[in-house]
């Protein structure tokens, strides 16, 4: 490990950070330009401008929206998201369970996902151009042209309203059981599992087709081993870069992408929180969503980045 | 101890192909894809321990014919007919997993450029043991310290540890023999070497040559060496076999194949293409002026060092050197592509500028380069008419009936017909793609043309075709060249002034008579004595006699 791969690491950490402050900004200064403001959606149509002036000094919405970008960026960093203006709640308390649920979530339909796809890849290179090729890239592409809501619907008709295998409605509560859990989401994980799966496996597919037409490649045939090792052992190690970047990007959409899924299924996670109080106007608790999701999309794609530096043998090994 | 017994059980015969016939199918552009024969019904026997040289120009199928002892067909071929016979038995029936047993244990391949040819993802060791650990014939300690003793035998730097380094941690020479390693690590009875020292330079194609030629007598393996190049593969084939167009010309021993050829192309082949070309001397002003350049990229080490070359109109001034002395960069530098970062360039009487969009249309018009890729170096998708009608359009506003005129004429010039105006450079064979280039540079009316390795990559007789061309254009057109290669033949052909560069300077530079007459300096005989003579034991003669090791080997 030489230095200039920690340098290169450090740098994508600082970026990704700097690029998270700009989002921030982003989200404020969106909130702030819609008409209204929190006081007028708290009091609603009948506040008369006394209440108005009165509220709006309690909520320091008086001071001028660089400071309050910095009092809000300031609670931010130390977990301070503020209060919900509906429900009057904590915002950190009411997101922490939900961000749970919806990470609880997305690691299963992604331990799923991601082994299944690169699998399918590896196989759709193997057995190229040939029947085994065409069904999976045949279904994957399928499952991926279906909008996720139709999906989602036609895995609620098929699987709980007919077979009655799984609960329609996947709802969770702290101290549930595992097993009654998995139960629950199993349903939405398969929903997000296929909507995700073609992107992750097609990808793989072309990245590995990409490296197998290497010279190396020829080397590793000439050598007299199988097909398979081939893919695995010559064509893989070189396929990482662009495989982690787009599992990462899928990743990514589990996490922040679930809104519709949420909803179909009623699931309490930060999707359907989001949807909930976007339709209220509550406008501290779009920016905290926001942000979160800003810094999942972010983080993950740090790591991809990363992975891709380290996959490589140059940067590795410098001369 | 059984291997010994099936060594005697086939009497010396290792290799029998009978009768081989290998199609493709090629798709020409705006046509119905159609089989093609590439090799048809060529025969060959080899013997234990003995090397046959396949010899031929690029379509040959020479490489083919190598690769079916592998029953293998690279990017689509197919072995159609004959038979294949390693020791005792048909390859071609055995079937896939038949046919994987075989590969890596019984044949190996050596290929023209191992720099592709290792995975960079895995370490050198790991690759060199992992045919013989897969059969299965060695443990893999055991294959470890076979694959350490061969680093020794090839002369590699630390033998003990080089394994542990990865592809891009070692040169291209070093490269190509741990790749010959790696083909003897699993004790083959057959090494396919498929142009192993091509890619490589003069100085280093020397000691990677040795190399290879003192490990195949050393393990007594039976090979296979495909070359287009006749005096390397003199100094190592017992035999030669001239191939052309997939059917065999000549087939004999080395020493007949090169001093007493029975087939005209065999003679063809053997006989030095020498441009007997008169020397000129200097005139009063250089069209090009080179004063005390330095550059470097991006503001690392320099890469030329002070360099000053004159070039006088109607002339050639060849530079030559090793990949990496800097050839390349020079032209850069006086293309404007790499602003200097110290020095002048004075052209045709007036100073250039350094940056190429601070120069004139005429500055431009009067430079013009030829590269060595002549198919990268022109738009698939335009024909040849469009190819050399631009510069007309750009630099002399030609438009219709004018321009078309003008193109003939430069088609006829480049001896090619009116016929080629409308094809697509993918319907051009490498030589007349790099025709289109030249008259693509004649087309501005250059005062110089810069010729970037404009023969490397062509075989032998159509190199020799386009050094002909440009001498004749050159007393036509009274244009200057700036001629980069590497290769002294050439350079003799067509030099009126050399400049050698070594490292980023010039080392020697003068006219052609006083550059190449003795005394040399170290460098310009190491150069010098590196060019392989059609000459049994020319090789150990050259390496005894050298006096400074080749720097990238």
């Amino acid at each position: 490990m030489g230095s200039p791969i920690l340098k290169l690491i450090a740098q994508r950490i600082a970026l990704g950070i700097l690029l998270l402050l700009a989002v921030s900004v982003l989200i404020f200064a969106g909130t702030q330009i819609l008409p209204g403001d929190v006081a007028q959606a708290i009091l609603g149509q009948s506040a008369t401008p006394e209440a108005l002036a009165n509220l709006r000094e309690e909520l320091g919405l008086n001071q001028p929206a660089i400071v309050r970008y910095f009092q809000w960026l300031g609670g931010v960093v130390t977990g301070d998201f503020g209060t919900a203006m509906t429900s009057r709640q904590d915002i950190a308390t009411a997101i922490g369970g939900r961000l749970w649920n919806t990470l609880f979530l997305a690691f299963w339909a992604a331990a799923v996902s991601v082994p299944l796809a690169i699998i399918l890849g590896l196989l759709a290179v193997r057995y190229r151009n040939g029947p085994v090729d065409k069904a999976i890239s045949g279904f994957a592409l399928a499952s991926t042209s279906l909008p996720e809501f139709f999906v989602g619907y036609l895995l609620v008709f098929f699987f709980a309203v007919k077979l009655q295998w799984f609960p329609g409605i996947s709802t969770v509560y702290d101290g549930m059981p595992f097993l009654e859990r998995m139960r629950a989401i199993a349903l939405p994980a398969t929903a997000l599992t296929l909507v995700v799966l073609a992107h992750m496996m097609r990808m793989t597919r072309a990245a590995i087709l990409n490296v197998m037409q290497s010279a190396y490649i020829e080397t590793a045939e000439l050598k007299g081993l199988s097909q398979l090792d081939i893919i695995r052992r010559h064509a893989f190690p070189n396929a990482i870069a662009p495989i982690v970047n787009v599992v990462m990007l899928n990743l990514a959409f589990l996490v922040v992408g679930v809104v519709v899924i949420e909803v179909i299924f009623v699931y309490p996670g930060m999707g359907q929180y989001l949807v909930d109080h976007v339709t209220k106007r509550d406008v501290p608790v779009v920016q905290a969503v926001g942000l979160i999701f800003a810094a999942v999309y972010i983080g993950l794609n740090i790591i991809a980045d990363i992975a891709a530096i380290v996959a490589n043998p140059r940067l590795r090994h410098p001369k | 101890m059984a291997k010994a017994a099936v060594k005697k059980q086939h009497d010396g015969k290792l290799l029998e192909v009978r009768d081989l016939k290998i199609e493709a199918t090629v798709y020409p552009p705006g046509e119905d894809p159609k089989d093609v024969t590439i090799v048809h019904g060529v025969s060959l026997t080899l013997e234990r321990g003995k090397v046959l040289g396949l010899i031929g120009e690029s379509g040959a199928g020479k490489s083919t014919i190598g690769l079916s002892s592998m029953a293998y067909g690279r990017g689509g071929v197919r072995i159609t007919g004959g038979e294949v016979v390693l020791n005792g038995r048909d390859i071609l029936k055995a079937g896939r997993g038949g046919i994987r047993k075989i590969r890596g244990r019984e044949v190996c391949y050596v290929a023209q450029s191992a720099a592709a040819a290792f995975n960079p993802a895995h370490k050198l060791m790991d690759q060199v043991v992992e045919a013989t650990v897969e059969h299965g014939t060695a443990t893999r300690a055991e294959a470890e310290k076979r694959a350490r003793a061969l680093f020794r035998k090839l002369s590699l730097p630390d033998p003990d540890n080089i394994g542990n380094r990865y592809p891009h941690q070692v040169s291209g020479g070093q490269l190509q023999r741990v790749m010959t390693a790696m083909a003897l690590c699993s004790e083959p009875d057959l090494i396919v070497f498929d142009e192993p020292t091509t890619a490589l330079d003069v100085t280093t194609q020397i000691d990677v040559l040795a190399a290879i030629k003192d490990a195949i007598r050393d393990t007594g393996v039976a090979a296979l060496y495909i070359t287009h190049d006749l005096a390397v593969v003199a100094q190592v084939a017992d035999q030669i076999m001239v191939l052309r167009h997939g059917k065999l010309v000549e087939w004999g021993d080395t020493r007949q194949i090169i001093k007493e050829p029975r087939q005209e192309y065999t003679n063809k082949l053997v006989s030095v293409h020498e441009i007997e070309h008169q020397e000129k001397t200097p005139g009063a002003s250089p069209v090009l002026s080179v004063q005390n350049v330095t550059a470097s990229y991006g503001g690392g080490m320099d890469v030329l060092k002070n360099v000053s070359v004159d070039i006088y109109p109607g002339q050639t001034l060849a530079v030559v050197g090793e990949s990496g002395s800097g050839k390349s960069t020079l032209a850069r530098a006086i293309t404007g592509l790499l602003p200097p970062r110290n020095g002048s360039i004075a052209f045709n009487g007036r100073t250039l500028s350094n940056a190429l969009r601070e120069r004139t249309r005429d500055d431009l018009r009067e430079l013009q380069m030829i590269y060595q890729m002549a198919d990268v170096a022109m738009n698939p998708r335009q024909t040849v008419a469009t190819i050399i009608g631009r510069p007309l359009e750009f630099y002399f506003n030609m438009r219709g009936r004018e321009r078309d005129a003008a193109v003939a004429e430069l088609l006829d010039k480049i001896e090619m017909g009116k016929g080629f105006a409308d094809r697509y450079p993918a319907e051009l064979s490498g030589g007349q793609k790099q025709r289109v280039c030249i008259a693509r540079a004649l087309a501005a009316k250059p005062k110089l043309i810069i010729c970037d390795e404009v023969t490397s990559a062509l075989d032998p007789l159509v190199a020799h075709g386009i050094l002909r061309l440009l001498l004749d254009l050159q007393a036509e057109e009274d244009v200057a060249y700036l001629f980069i290669t590497h290769d002294l033949a050439t350079v003799k052909s067509i030099a009126d002034s050399i400049a050698v560069m070594y490292r980023g300077e010039v080392v020697r530079y003068g006219s052609k008579s006083e550059v190449l007459a003795p005394p040399f300096d170290d460098y310009t005989d190491l150069l010098l004595s590196s060019v392989p003579e059609m000459e049994i034991g020319w090789l150990e003669k050259a390496i005894g006699g050298r006096r400074m090791a080749s720097a990238g080997n």
